[in-house]
């Protein structure tokens, strides 16, 4: 009798694994203890050992394979001296769970796709007892086994929600004890009402947060009394929201470009020796290369006015001027305040108000009204020395420019090596407003202001 | 100044008592308004000394056939007056459990008639009714007066459904009241109707000897049954004697002095006359809505029922029902539920509202009927895409150990989600049986989990575990 051979879940909460790699082929002897397969993880490679003995008859998802289910099929184990073909055609109603191909690169870090729901009657060839360490159930996933953790869902809810692909762990119970019952896998889709831990944010409605795992799983991985627990304030709970949100609603894509900065540290050597002397004999200004590219990014929302958006279900707002967040650390967190009509200040008003800003910022006495809103951001994370980065979008912005430090660099320039001053730049876009070549304009347009300042004169 | 309290139930049946008792559990200051008997119809006049009678039944009929078990018991018979005494025996002492049970839980009884003046204002009124002159007040009752009470709860159940023509007289046409305490078992009986309570009485008058016809208006017997299950209990009766006419109407009584000639249109164009000694008359009921004060208050009404939402709360705030008088399923169990149900909402605990697809039904006829959710047909009806599983009692060890090979389990699985959405029997004990299911039910099992419980061997609920096996294609002992 063939027997199939079933994804294993190698971890109590596994559902899904990649297959690594075959160490069997088709037509392969294989004795119980054998290696079959390693099988990857999102936390380890493990081995698959074989339980029974026979000939592998036929695999049947290939090596490179992503996101296979747990107790999919994935090979046919002849036994001893039996036909193989039949074996094969045996197990053919297995093939209808395998998973697809191996994933493209085309969709990289595509979701993964909600496994189909198990066909019935489940009983196959290879039921349980015929060897593979699974579950009972081939849906339920075991619960934890310190018991912390563990989630409580009816049989019924769990396979409603599997086959409704969503994560039982992400709707919240309502029946004896929180038990998730059926009623709660219905009302989640319909509504996504009964979702757990919505984030309170009216930017995106209906959008349900992925569920990380609770506390106590976390918690659970560490040697107690090996760390401290400080509690959030709201600074950080906050940012986690709003991160998380970002992260979870708004299609990113970055475009990176490499500005020569030359011209503009010239100029800015240029223009902050002309600052007046205060009373204490110190300047009264100095302009930062910060400075420089809130204009030259202010500048280029405006010459590029599609860019200057913000995404809502019923509309795009266009934006009339270019209102840019500057991402100021503080202790214990960063925030954003919004330089407004950016594009009609001077240098030197814009430096006073980041100053101004950044001070304030410090002592946490910004007003909301200082840091909310905006179409665009800047982070900048050059003066730590780091080269190029991608930061996360703070909605309601459309885009948020990552700038890196100023680095001498040796370039090609007509044929010859020369010397330049270059800063890598990349734009984070919300793909649902601005999209590729959008983007790319408005980072040409940034260029222009950044690399040749003079332009912002005109 | 009136006495307030904050729970007031209207009606001291298996509903209106069981609310009391999970209202006091609470800790609600809890009364309850009883006008005739503690423990309503139910253990009274309904399904406690039903069971009583066909008990004597099922023994009577086991005495008769005891040649089949190789036993010998000669000049079998019955006395109808000692049959009917420990039928109201047995009431007698469950009413009085009801009064201990009150007062264990510290709910007041109030005896009389209750009359809702306004939300949170209830009179009681002394009983004029007929039943109330035959039983008193038990001890330490409340006497009827003004009561004040946060929430009022109406529990006032439901009273058999008179037809026109078909009127009940107490003597030749009966009610489940008069049928209950017969002084002489009828030599003929017509029983209109094949509802639970029909074919109980025509199932234990049967037996007892009678010659038993029944008239059913729709297509098939026990309507609210499965057809496959309710026509293999047709086959059953017939095979009794029961003589069974479908889609058929009793369109008049002729009322003799010791008899009736009922004419009876088949459905089919014919009519025929048809002498017996006694009628039943068991076409439905109707809830007790009346007199309540409801119509004054705006309480919605919708034929002769009072309309709720899943936590038994009527349109009127501070009024609510539960049970018959709330509307169907007509069944004892799920008014205690629907009551539970209520008074914890109140509490402000957090319940699902009953789902009426998980209350079971037993209908203690010989063979027994018990089923739960949908029927094949209904789920049809629902398009769903379905799995049936069945398995006859004649492939069940035990069954036949105990001379009963008729009968037959069968579960209907909803195909995409291996939910179990209804099982139905006929057979040996099976209204001991039905709960394995509505507990896995209830549980949101689906079939794996069903499939890998363990049922005892030697038992009728093995097949209970087959059929659930043979909807998957891997029965057993078939």
């Amino acid at each position: 009798m063939p027997i199939n051979i079933l994804m294993p879940a190698l971890s109590p909460t596994m559902e899904k694994g990649n297959i690594a790699k075959w160490l069997k082929k088709e037509g392969d002897k294989v004795k119980a203890g054998d290696i079959l397969a390693e099988i990857e993880t999102d936390k380890a490679t493990m081995e698959y050992e074989a339980i029974d003995e026979g000939v592998i008859a036929k695999i049947l998802v290939p090596e490179g394979t992503a996101d296979v289910a747990v107790n999919a099929p994935i090979a046919v184990l002849a036994a001893e001296g039996e036909d193989v073909k039949t074996a094969v055609a045996g197990a053919a109603a297995a093939k209808q769970v395998a998973p697809s191909p191996p994933a493209g690169a085309s969709k990289p870090a595509a979701a993964p796709q909600p496994s189909p729901p198990p066909p019935y009657p489940p009983p196959l060839a290879g039921e349980g007892r015929e060897g593979v360490p699974t579950p009972a159930s081939p849906v339920a996933p075991a619960p934890a086994a310190n018991g912390r953790g563990r989630i409580f869902a009816s049989p019924l809810a769990r396979r409603l929600a599997k086959a409704a692909g969503l994560d039982v762990a992400r709707i919240a119970g309502t029946g004896p004890h929180g038990r998730i019952i059926a009623h709660d896998v219905e009302a989640a889709k319909s509504g996504g009402a009964a979702l757990r831990a919505p984030l309170p944010s009216p930017a995106a409605p209906g959008i349900a947060p992925v569920q990380a795992p609770s506390d106590d799983k976390i918690r659970a991985l560490f040697e107690p009394g090996s760390y401290d627990v400080v509690p959030h304030d709201n600074i950080r709970k906050i940012i986690a929201q709003r991160l998380v949100l970002a992260k979870q609603t708004i299609p990113h894509f970055y475009l990176t470009i490499s500005c020569t900065i030359d011209k503009l540290l010239s100029a800015r050597e240029d223009i902050n020796v002309t600052a007046p002397k205060g009373p204490d004999g110190k300047p009264t200004w100095k302009l930062s290369v910060n400075d420089f590219v809130i204009k030259a990014l202010a500048l280029a929302l405006i010459k590029v006015p599609e860019a200057n958006v913000t995404w809502t279900e019923t509309g795009m707002l266009k934006h009339k001027h270019a209102d840019i967040g500057i991402a100021v650390a503080i202790p214990g967190g960063l925030i954003t305040p919004v330089v407004r009509k950016a594009e009609t200040k001077s240098l030197i008003a814009i430096s006073a108000e980041m100053k101004d800003y950044a001070a304030r910022a410090r002592a946490r006495k910004l007003k909301p009204e200082e840091y909310q809103g905006g179409s665009s951001a800047i982070s900048n994370l050059g003066m730590y020395g780091i080269e190029e980065f991608a930061a996360v979008i703070n909605p309601p912005h459309a885009t948020i420019l990552a700038i890196g430090a100023g680095i001498e660099r040796a370039v090609v320039r007509d044929g010859k090596i020369a010397v330049a001053t270059q800063m890598k730049v990349t734009l984070s876009s919300d793909h649902r407003a601005v999209d590729g070549a959008l983007g790319a304009e408005l980072m040409g347009a940034f260029r222009i202001y950044i690399e040749s300042p003079t332009a912002m004169l005109v | 100044m009136a006495e307030s309290f904050d729970i007031i139930i209207i009606g001291s049946g298996p509903g209106g008592y069981v609310t009391a008792i999970r209202a006091a559990q609470l800790g609600f200051k809890t009364a309850i308004v009883e006008r005739a008997y503690l423990g309503g119809v139910c253990l009274n006049w309904g399904c406690i000394p039903t069971k009583a009678l066909l008990r004597s039944a099922e023994i009577f009929h086991y005495m008769q056939h005891a040649k089949d078990y190789g036993l010998a018991a000669e000049k079998v018979s019955y006395d109808p007056a000692a049959v009917v005494k420990r039928s109201r025996g047995v009431s007698k002492r469950l009413n009085d459990g009801v009064g201990f049970l009150m007062k264990k839980n510290k709910v007041s009884v109030i005896w009389g008639e209750a009359a809702i003046d306004s939300p949170g204002k209830v009179t009681v009124k002394p009983a004029k009714s007929e039943a109330a002159k035959n039983s008193d007040a038990p001890k330490g009752a409340l006497a009827p007066g003004a009561y004040e009470a946060k929430h009022v709860i109406i529990a006032t159940g439901a009273r058999p459904r008179v037809l026109p023509g078909l009127e009940p007289d107490q003597k030749l046409v009966w009610t489940y009241f008069e049928a209950m305490v017969p002084e002489r078992v009828p030599k003929s009986l017509l029983v209109i109707g094949s509802g639970a309570i029909g074919i109980e009485f025509a199932s234990f008058y049967r037996t007892l000897g009678a010659e038993v016809t029944v008239v059913e208006v729709l297509p098939q017997i026990l309507p609210v049954e499965d057809a496959e299950i309710a026509g293999l209990a047709r086959k059953a009766f017939e095979k009794q004697g029961i003589k069974i006419f479908t889609g058929a109407k009793v369109t008049r009584l002729d009322r003799q002095a010791d008899s009736v000639t009922a004419t009876i249109d088949d459905g089919k164009g014919g009519t025929q006359t048809l002498a017996v000694d006694r009628v039943i008359s068991a076409v439905g009921v109707t809830g007790n809505v009346e007199n309540l004060g409801l119509e004054r208050l705006g309480v919605e009404i919708d034929r002769a029922a009072i309309v709720v939402d899943g936590y038994g709360r009527t349109n009127v705030p501070g009024i609510y029902a539960i049970g018959d008088v709330a509307g169907p399923p007509l069944l004892a169990h799920k008014a205690e539920h629907e009551g539970v149900i209520c008074v914890e909402a109140i509490k402000g605990l957090k319940r699902h509202p009953m789902d009426k697809l998980k209350i079971p039904g037993c209908t203690y006829c010989a063979p027994q009927i018990a089923s739960v959710g949908l029927t094949e047909a209904a789920a049809k009806e629902k398009k769903l895409d379905i799995r049936v599983g069945r398995f006859p009692f004649i492939g069940n060890g035990k069954a036949i150990a105990l001379g009963e090979d008729q009968g037959l389990v069968k579960v209907i699985f909803d195909k995409a989600s291996g939910q179990l959405v209804g099982a139905h029997m006929i057979g040996a004990e099976v209204t001991e049986l039905i709960q394995g299911y509505v507990v896995a039910m209830n549980l949101e099992t689906t079939e794996e989990e069903l499939m890998h419980t363990v049922f005892p061997h030697p038992t009728l609920s093995e097949m209970m575990g087959e059929a659930v096996l043979d909807a998957y294609g891997r029965v057993l002992n078939m």
